[in-house]
């Protein structure tokens, strides 16, 4: 029984979380969101991984081969390129925030101290 | 004590309750590496037999889940069009010089370019025979354009990345993904239905609809982080730039 790959995916989903909740500055935030998210990639692999399985590839090998999990990887391939465009987003917001109060503090930014 | 240090104090305990609950309900999932998720092996049976394609994760995102692709293309175009409306001002100001000026970095830059833009021509086109797709390769070939400005400078970069071509090509690879599932709708049914014929399993004409919807994407994808990359570029280094001694 091995749940190693598990508990790395969960610790990092909490070590994002800490992160976000912590943070001082909106860069840093963005970036422990992606951290956060990540967490769900490396559960996904770690669900979708077969003993001894290879690539869902069948080139070169014949279909059938013990393999992977497809679903999984598709899932991911395409989060993981999505959500660079989405923390984009996010840069930009901050940004925008940025020139127009001067801080990157949530903190200092009335409309967001709670 | 800082109000980040109270923060930090209420974050732990509460954490360490998700944390009990994340792990509790992780203990319950497969052993690792004793996945028999009835989906996945199927597809894994079928695909090449059924789509003559030889890589299972292309055709679940470009075929069986294609509507799931389709919703995130959805999320990235929005992601792009958001940066768009935040970022962009409209008058595009005098242009900063900022020319490289090492002959070497010129040179290695220029064989670099290349390689990478066809590196990433690669990974799209054989996208879904060997590892690859339009996900991968688009960001590559994106990359490969950003070298442009590393390397050769912010002039060449703005003459390359022109707002006027790549929000019109950001368009066509969305669209082109929503034409072709609607193609299939009129021509067999289903929306997204792989309606052209299989081809020859493990050659670049096979796969019916999915190098379509894979060229489509990585058209989208590689304007979207273009058009990113340009955004941001104009509104944070330029400025740099412009203030160095010409």
């Amino acid at each position: 029984m091995s749940y190693l790959a598990y508990a790395v995916a969960g610790w990092i989903c909490l070590v994002g979380l800490y992160g976000a909740i912590t943070s001082r500055n909106l860069i840093h935030l963005a970036l422990c969101l992606t951290v956060t998210q990540s967490s769900t990639y490396v559960l996904l692999l770690s669900i979708g991984y077969r003993r001894g399985g290879g690539a869902p590839i069948f080139k070169g090998t014949v279909v059938g081969t013990r393999s992977v999990d497809p679903i999984v990887q598709a899932l991911t391939l395409t989060d993981v390129v999505v959500s660079v465009t989405v923390v984009g987003l996010i840069l930009a917001l901050a940004l925008d925030v940025h020139t127009k109060t001067g801080t990157a503090d949530p903190e200092k930014i009335a409309e967001m101290s709670g | 004590m800082t109000r980040a240090r109270i923060r930090a104090i209420f974050a732990v305990p509460v954490l360490a309750a998700l944390g009990v609950f994340l792990f509790w309900g992780l203990a319950g999932v497969p052993d690792f590496g004793g996945f028999h998720g009835r989906y996945g092996t199927i597809i894994n049976h079928r695909a090449t037999p059924e789509r003559h394609t030889t890589n299972a994760v292309t055709a679940v995102v470009f075929d069986y889940r294609g509507v799931d692709t389709l919703g995130e293309e959805f999320i990235l175009f929005a992601a792009v069009v958001g940066v768009v409306l935040l970022l962009r001002k409209g008058d595009e100001g005098e242009p900063p010089t900022a020319p490289v000026r090492s002959e070497q970095v010129r040179l290695v830059g220029a064989v670099m370019v290349g390689v990478a833009f066809l590196i990433g021509l690669w990974v799209i086109a054989f996208g879904f025979v060997t590892p690859g797709g339009g996900f991968q390769g688009g960001v590559v070939v994106a990359g490969a354009l950003l070298l442009v400005f590393l390397t050769a400078g912010y002039r060449p970069w703005q003459r390359l990345a022109k707002e006027r071509a790549l929000d019109p090509l950001e368009g066509l690879g969305v669209g082109s993904f929503v034409a072709i599932g609607l193609a299939g709708l009129i021509a067999s049914g289903p929306f997204l239905h792989n309606f052209i014929a299989s081809g020859r399993t493990g050659t670049l004409a096979s796969g019916g609809t999915m190098p379509l919807l894979n060229w489509a994407t990585a058209l989208a994808v590689a304007a979207a982080n273009v058009v990113l990359y340009a955004e941001f570029l104009e509104h944070y280094v330029a400025p740099i730039f412009a203030k160095e001694p010409r």
